[in-house]
């Protein structure tokens, strides 16, 4: 399986293959997030067919306590969305490096791919080991 | 965590326990220890203790006391048997509510009149000075006693059963098992004398203790063990404020400002205006026609939560006929709820209605408040 990528944000993204434009990758929030938000309660997901920028926000989670936007890691064009998420928020916290995935997302420029930390970078960013 | 924010008695035992801390009315208080759904169901349910030292606890003795806060405060307190509890306004000259507040009668050891309130913690400061400086010359000893004691809330249905466990002695415990809502006793609870109340603001029943600061962390464990097995949980503001929303129990800050209309808050009952003369007392006559604006409960039709500041509309309506004061998921009901002032024509109980969140148009209805009440027994 391909390495995971973060955006400080919190989102992590995945491309499968060697990443190339028109590559798709998946995108979802790291359990990191998923812990610290807590006591989720709605999600919104993107449109498919959406185009977005990086760090522009393309879908909403909210717990409890407050709202959080969802940031694209790199641009793109959404081209799925895992429409049962909202209904099984639980898997955000469960599996949220496999069936938590939120969106897949063609990718314009995989060199925006470079500026995302790895996950010692990541790990180290949000004070875990 | 920011140097200036005050630590209440048991700001460590909180850290200890997992709680995160945030800022809040310039303290830093645990808003949740693990889940803020698990520990609002632990109230409704079994028990919940909440560290509520961040209120303001104030004090008035001396020979004056009794008639000077009759003069401070909204509710008619001279009447107040020793023992009684009142929720009450504290308003300014300017008929600024300053604060909500409980307003309570006791008797020293030689058995003068003492009266005390507890404020809100954000409104702690200027409620002293607004108070201090209505002050007589002489015959009212008043008093801030906020930092050398500790608040402690019980609530749920075995919070009376868990505290009394905690009473040695047959007197206080019958006069624990004997307390009516909104009256006060003392208790020696775990060994530390306490000042206890039928109170809370969670909708559920329990008590609050107050206790020398320096006794704080024992009694907290002591009631976290004596709940353990039951499932007590302690729990941070976050649960206490969703708590407080299906219970309906305004907040300053959200359903009450300074120029809110307490009769269309549903407050009325605290303004007792007949033949009184509190602090700007005019603006609180009663008109005849009633308020052009009342507070409501919403439950929104679909899982995203209304928040404070979003707008209410009417079907067919362009401009927002109300605003959410309050809003968030309800844990008891499984659906998302709010409190919003809405214009008297929209305000009956039925009434189709929608809130925009961000770029959505949720449909919601009035409901009867409170969204939820316990069941008496």
């Amino acid at each position: 399986m391909a390495a995971l990528k973060f955006a400080p944000s919190h989102e992590w993204i995945r491309v499968e293959e060697s990443p190339a434009a028109g590559s798709v990758a998946t995108i979802g929030i790291s359990s990191y997030a998923v812990e610290a938000l807590t006591d989720l309660v709605f999600m919104q997901l993107p449109q498919v067919g959406r185009r977005v920028k990086a760090g522009e926000s393309f879908g909403e989670i909210e717990s409890v306590k407050a709202v959080s936007d969802l940031y694209a890691p790199v641009g793109g064009e959404i081209v799925e969305v895992n429409a049962a998420l909202p209904g099984t928020l639980d898997t955000l916290a469960s599996d949220p490096y496999g069936k938590g995935w939120v969106a897949k997302l063609r990718i314009d420029d995989p060199k925006e791919l470079d500026k995302l930390l790895d996950q010692a970078a990541y790990d180290a960013s949000v004070g875990r080991k | 965590m920011t140097e200036s924010l005050l630590k209440t008695p048991l700001h460590d035992w909180h850290v200890r326990r997992g709680g995160r801390m945030v800022g809040f009315g310039g303290w830093e208080m645990p808003v949740q220890y693990s889940s803020i759904i698990a520990e609002h169901t632990a109230v409704r349910t079994v028990a919940g203790l909440f560290d509520v030292s961040h209120m303001g606890r104030l004090r008035f003795a001396g020979p004056g006391a009794v008639e000077f806060v009759e003069r401070l405060l909204t509710r008619r307190t001279c009447d107040m048997q020793p023992g009684v509890i009142r929720y009450t306004l504290v308003t300014d000259a300017a008929s600024r509510i300053l604060d909500d507040a409980l307003v309570s009668r006791e008797n020293d050891a030689a058995g003068s009149p003492v009266v005390g309130l507890v404020v809100n913690a954000s409104n702690r400061c200027r409620v002293v000075a607004w108070i201090e400086s209505q002050l007589p010359d002489s015959g009212v000893a008043f008093e801030d006693r906020t930092f050398e004691t500790a608040m402690i809330a019980v609530q749920g249905p075995l919070a009376l059963g868990i505290v009394g466990r905690l009473v040695a002695d047959a007197a206080g415990a019958a006069r624990l098992a004997a307390l009516r809502g909104y009256r006060g006793t003392e208790a020696v609870v775990a060994g530390v004398p306490a000042a206890v109340t039928r109170t809370g603001y969670t909708g559920e029943d329990g008590v609050e203790l107050v206790v020398p600061a320096a006794e704080a962390e024992r009694l907290a464990d002591a009631i976290c063990e004596a709940g353990k097995a039951d499932g007590l949980l302690p729990c941070g503001l976050g649960g206490r404020d969703t708590l407080r929303l299906e219970a309906a129990m305004p907040l300053y800050g959200h359903e009450l400002r300074e120029d809110t209309d307490p009769f269309a808050a549903g407050l009325g009952f605290a303004m007792n205006v007949e033949g009184r003369s509190f602090p700007g007392v005019e603006r609180f006559r009663q008109p005849a026609a009633g308020p052009s604006v009342v507070r409501v409960g919403l439950v929104i039709e679909s899982k995203r939560p209304a928040r404070e500041g979003h707008d209410v509309l009417a079907p067919g309506m362009e401009s927002p006929v109300g605003t959410v004061t309050s809003g968030s998921f309800s844990p008891t009901l499984g659906v998302p709820i709010a409190m919003a002032n809405v214009a008297a024509a929209h305000a009956a109980v039925g009434t189709p209605l929608a809130v925009r969140i961000r770029d959505a148009i949720e449909p919601a209805r009035v409901v009867r408040l409170p969204f939820y009440s316990r069941k008496k027994t």
